[in-house]
């Protein structure tokens, strides 16, 4: 195992080098193929390793790399540790990341810039396989802020996309937010237990629980605060309410890209995080009271944003920001096994659900704006059932009683129960937010494929088919290049009236290739069977985490001693759900301009994301942007300019000025000024 | 010590000089049409005197068996280091002279014989032990020199320059008579030694005033500020090849006298002429440097760069320790190669009709019409200002870490700071020759002579040069020792 770790980890590094150096040298293939293989190969290291755990084979180890860091008290090396938690984001991160490689043979295919584009993507799997092996805060730090650049760089990789440099900045400046706040975590940590190893950490954190230190002024818990530096970094990283508003924007690097990172991967770091400091964290109440809130919070906050947008991929990032709050409320609560299950499934189902979106934006040619979808369901069908199955997975479609349904069921179902059961008032809370926000995630899912694959054509006026139209859209399409992904229009506030825009327009969608299709097979699978076959493991075996998470006994009991009408909850709300959508998008697509008519003012709020952006703009964007041109005007240009460099010129132009007219060529003037320097001389040494 | 060791003493003197007496006669005799022959001559007795001096130089030799007539002169290792950089620069002044003169149709018998003579003076500068042989050697440089300047008679900046020369030179001299005879008179002694002796105590007022003077009339020569303002009229008209003897041999033989004079007679006075020469040296430095910023000709901008490098070299004597004089030896060797290998370059440099180019405009873009000579100039330029890798660094270098080791930071400091203006006019002219439209003057062939000269100051200037830093800062050590071991 511990060769195959290495492996696993290291080769996505090499082929990112390779690929990354070699780039256009090597051409487009030979760096698909070095980068696309070698995920594979570490995908196909990974799964003997997670089997292991689950059956129980393997039991946790620590495989040292390199020395790292000996500096007085500070000492830690490069060390990858291997325990079930490792196992099931290895699993998750090298599953996902081999289809995203595959599957972007096809959605690149026209893209200038591939071996960029996959050593990238290399890049960031090493990096977040760096973070989830991580022995120690410092080398979790070091994936950690690996995965960051990778996002920078893969949000921007249009980079002639103003838009896309603009939403890169974002996630790299909000994200530093959230790192400060893991940074001071880790600092403080250290200060607290002279270690940065995090089993040394989690052993010494139980005796440390009562400590309290002087803060600001009033007495705080040590590991309360410690906890909450350290989930602010996982908040910035995992897009939780106030750190959030950088991943909506990060839709706008290529689909793959969002399918990977911004939904299976990189945003669940932080739920890592919380999980494998979990023994920590029970020792800090008020820290897990501050993640349930902030995780049930964030869940509804971003399912009901989610069910007004009208990019088909904002919707699915929103949608995401929601599962993670799911996630970490789970946490919150205890549930770490609930949260990591959520995790897994929440990696298969919201991948799928984003290459399928992929698919879509692929044959209506770049066009994302579902106003301009319907009836793609005969023209794309396997799409099409990909899509379903995803959609069947997130709004958790099962069957209680026969205990069998898609990946959302049993992991939703798992926190929803979890949070019941934990039987405090913020437990309460948690639930009926989360069971509200299930309702939305059943209606924006439903609304995103009824709108997309249901009711009557409406491609004529979107400009991306136009162009393809008028253009013809065999072959290359010089004119329309991958990187205008979502440059058509501008946003609307209005629903525009049904039957303004019906019409094919002529347009052909086409389905896309098989190195497309097949990851979203794959993908399929997983959002189907991957709850059902894994819930029992993840939920209710002490065994299977192997003290790898801290394993709350009593919380599972108190889950399955939950009342039936809990249990059914979700199912119920699903179904609601699910009806309302139908209802408003199916049977009568007038209701929905009707309920923006009805309530404006709450569409406006929703639509507008709750005006977060606005907000931040107000009081962190523009004071900044303010004092950056205070200091750039009068602190620099008037003040170390003017007297610094500026200055210095000036005055050195002025003196050569000077400098000329005192030679002025005259014998005696020179005779003078020698005399003149002959009697100063003498003045001074007679002083 | 008998008469026969002091003539050995004296041995590259008299062979200057009697081989400069019978060069004259036959000059008289043959006439112009031996000029070329007589060229070739005096820089074989220079040649010839170069491994006269040799001896001394290696072996670092100091103490009393140097000295000759009661220690009127002194042939020691400080003597024979000065005076190997100014025999050398002499050949290299008799080597180029020829072909710029002839092409002027002016070319005289006299110009070696006066180079000469000029040689033998700034000799018996550097190995003067007594203000007397320091003024006859003074003088008999002085005198040569005032007439090389005016030796384009008929051709008015250079009879300005000769006739500016003079008249500010014989008020220098003025000055320095002045001082040397208060010295006497408080001291009693014109001998450096006795001086030296004499001053021990606390001075008098007529002592420091003479002290002073003679300073002062030692700082025209060396065209230190305030009383540089003769060097940019001088250099711009005197010939070129004058203008490269004046920028390398006198001014080795003013500076190395300069020294000796400040460490050895007003050696214990160090305290009263500190201070004037750091600021002799900060306004050398940033007056040279603003001065060129506005020249457009090109030898008038290497007269402030002389000025300049005279500051640089005054940090050192600033200094006031053996490691400091050794500094300035060594920063003296790298400057005259520095700016013998310029002034080759501009001599090197003729418009279409013959002419010689000197304005900065003509030479834009010379990168493309003379890539090679483009590339040394650039490379002198960059030293000059002290970029390393090129040696010129090297020089700036030990003077600042001499000034530093002698607790005189803040002066370090503002050198420093200074010579960062320096490098603006340097990199200009590299700019000029190298990114500017090519004004397409320059044209034309250039003379073997010229090439060898040239090629070789590239190369010593070239980062190669570093090979030299070590044997250099031998020699340099042993004749500073040799000028503090007192007799």
């Amino acid at each position: 195992m511990s060769t195959s770790i290495l492996i696993i980890v290291f080769l996505p590094l090499l082929a990112a080098i390779v690929g990354g150096l070699g780039n256009r040298s090597l051409g487009n293939v030979a760096v698909k193929a070095i980068t696309t293989g070698t995920l594979f190969v570490s995908c196909a290291l990974s799964w003997p390793i997670f089997l292991g755990f689950l059956s129980g084979d393997y039991s946790a180890m620590v495989v040292p790399v390199l020395d790292w860091v000996r500096s007085g008290d500070m000492d830690f090396d490069w060390a990858l540790r291997v325990d079930t938690l490792t196992a099931v984001m290895l699993v998750v991160i090298t599953t996902v990341s081999a289809l995203v490689h595959l599957y972007s043979w096809g959605y690149m295919d026209e893209d200038p810039d591939q071996p960029r584009f996959f050593a990238y993507l290399s890049l960031f799997t090493f990096a977040m396989l760096m973070l989830v092996t991580a022995d120690n805060l410092v080398q979790m730090f070091f994936g950690w802020e690996g995965v960051g650049l990778a996002s920078y760089l893969l949000i921007g990789f249009w980079f002639r996309k103003p838009s896309a440099n603009a939403a890169a900045m974002k996630a790299f400046i909000v994200n530093r937010v959230g790192d400060l706040g893991f940074m001071l975590g880790i600092f403080g940590t250290f200060l607290v237990f002279g270690t940065t190893s995090i089993s040394a950490i989690l052993q010494a954190a139980p005796a440390m629980s009562g400590a309290s230190v002087g803060f600001l002024g009033s007495r705080v818990m040590v590991m309360d605060v410690l906890c909450i530096l350290l989930f602010i970094g996982a908040m910035g990283k995992s897009a939780q309410l106030g750190l959030h508003t950088w991943l909506p924007d990060a839709m706008e690097g290529p689909t793959p890209v969002s399918a990977l990172i911004h939904a299976a991967t990189m945003v669940t770091a932080g739920v890592f995080m919380v999980c494998r400091l979990s023994p920590m964290f029970e020792t800090a109440p008020v820290a897990l009271a501050f993640v349930t809130f902030i995780g049930a919070a964030t869940c509804l906050f971003a399912a009901t944003v989610g069910t007004v947008q009208w990019d088909i991929k904002r919707v699915i990032a929103y949608s995401t920001c929601s599962q993670l709050g799911y996630m970490f409320f789970a946490a919150g609560v205890g549930a770490y096994g609930a949260a990591m299950f959520h995790l897994f499934t929440h990696a298969f189902f919201k991948a799928l659900l984003f290459l399928g979106a992929g698919s879509v934006i692929h044959a209506m040619h770049h066009e994302q704006d579902m106003r301009y979808y319907g009836a793609l369901r005969k023209k794309i069908p396997l799409t099409f059932w990909a899509m379903m199955a995803g959609t069947l997975a997130i709004t958790g479609v099962g069957i209680y009683w026969l205990h069998a349904g898609f990946a959302g069921f049993h992991s939703k179902d798992a926190i929803l129960e979890a949070a019941f059961g934990r039987g405090t008032e913020l437990g309460q809370f948690a639930f009926w937010l989360g069971a509200f926000s299930a309702l939305l995630t059943s209606f924006y899912s439903w609304r995103l494929m009824f709108l997309t694959f249901w009711g009557k054509p409406r491609w004529a006026q979107s400009e991306h088919i136009q162009h393809a139209v008028h253009h013809g859209h065999d072959g290359p399409d010089e004119a329309n290049p991958a990187w205008q992904e979502d440059a058509g229009h501008a946003v609307t506030h209005d629903v525009p009236a049904p039957g303004d825009m019906e019409g094919t327009a002529g347009y052909h969608p086409h389905e896309s290739p098989v190195s497309m299709l097949i990851p979203l097979a794959v993908l399929s699978l997983g959002a189907i069977f991957a709850g059902w076959l894994f819930s029992e493991a993840f939920l209710d075996s002490a065994e299977f985490w192997d003290g790898s998470i801290y394993y709350n006994e009593g919380l599972i009991h108190a889950m399955h001693g939950t009342p039936l009408w809990v249990k059914l909850t979700a199912t119920i709300v699903m179904l609601v759900g699910l009806l309302i959508a139908w209802f408003a998008y199916i049977r009568d697509t007038s209701v929905p301009g009707k309920f923006v008519e009805q309530f404006r003012l709450l569409h406006a709020f929703l639509f507008n994301k709750w005006y977060f952006d606005e907000l931040y703009d107000r009081i962190f964007v523009r004071p900044a942007f303010w004092f950056g041109r205070k200091f750039w005007k009068v602190g620099d240009e008037g003040g170390i300019d003017r007297f610094g460099p500026d200055g210095a010129a000036w005055l050195v132009s002025r003196g050569s000025v000077g400098a000329r007219k005192f030679q002025s060529g005259y014998l005696y003037s020179y005779a003078l000024i020698m005399l003149l320097g002959v009697v100063a001389a003498i003045t001074w040494v007679l002083m | 010590m008998d008469f026969g060791n002091y003539l050995a003493l004296i041995a590259p003197e008299l062979l200057i000089s009697i081989s400069g007496l019978v060069l004259l006669l036959v000059a008289a005799w043959v006439g112009d049409s031996a000029a070329r022959p007589i060229s070739i001559l005096a820089a074989l007795v220079l040649g010839v005197a170069c491994f006269m001096v040799g001896p001394a130089l290696f072996d670092g030799a100091s103490g009393p068996d140097t000295n000759a007539f009661a220690g009127q002169f002194r042939a020691d290792g400080f003597a024979a280091f000065a005076k190997m950089l100014i025999y050398l620069s002499g050949i290299a002044c008799l080597m180029i002279a020829p072909a710029f003169f002839e092409r002027l149709g002016a070319m005289r018998a006299e110009y070696p014989i006066l180079i000469l003579f000029s040689v033998l003076g700034t000799g018996i500068m550097v190995s003067s032990g007594n203000l007397i042989t320091l003024y006859i050697g003074l003088e008999l440089n002085s005198l040569a020199a005032y007439v090389l300047a005016s030796f384009l008679r008929n051709d008015g900046r250079s009879a300005e320059a000769g006739l500016k020369y003079f008249i500010l030179g014989a008020l220098a001299s003025g000055i320095l008579l002045y001082g040397m005879s208060l010295v006497y008179g408080f001291t009693g002694t014109t001998d450096f030694t006795l001086i030296r002796a004499a001053m021990t105590l606390e001075l008098s007022t007529g002592a420091l005033f003479g002290l002073i003077f003679v300073l002062a009339g030692l700082a025209f020569k060396i065209a230190a500020v305030p009383f540089h303002m003769w060097t940019p009229d001088v250099y711009e008209g005197a010939p070129t090849p004058v203008t490269t003897f004046f920028a390398s041999a006198p001014k080795v033989a003013a500076v190395a006298l300069t020294v000796r004079v400040s460490l050895d007679a007003f050696g214990l006075q160090a305290d009263a002429w500190r201070q004037i020469v750091i600021f002799a040296a900060l306004a050398s430095i940033v007056l040279g440097a603003l001065g060129a910023i506005g020249q457009d000709n090109l030898k008038r901008l290497l007269a402030y760069s002389s000025i300049n490098n005279v500051g640089f070299i005054l940090i050192g004597l600033a200094a006031g320790t053996p490691q400091g004089a050794s500094a300035v030896l060594v920063y003296l060797a790298i400057y005259v190669v520095m700016t013998i290998g310029s002034f080759v370059a501009i001599l090197m440099l003729r418009d279409a009709d013959g002419n010689y180019v000197e304005n900065i405009r003509d030479i834009a873009g010379l990168s493309r019409a003379k890539p090679l000579i483009a590339l040394i100039l650039a490379g002198m330029m960059l030293s000059l200002a002290g970029l390393p890798p090129m040696f010129g660094f090297w020089g700036k270098f030990v003077v600042f870490q001499a000034a530093v080791q002698a607790d005189l930071i803040l002066l370090a400091a503002l050198g420093i700071a200074a010579s960062v203006i320096g490098a603006f006019y340097y990199l200009k002219v590299v700019k000029v020759m190298f990114f500017d439209e090519p004004a397409g003057v320059v044209q034309g062939r250039s003379e073997t002579g010229h090439w060898v000269l040239l090629i070789g100051t590239a190369i010593i200037v070239s980062p190669l040069g570093y090979l030299l830093t070590i044997p250099l800062g031998l020699l340099a050590d042993r004749a500073a020792v040799s000028l503090s071991l007192l007799p």
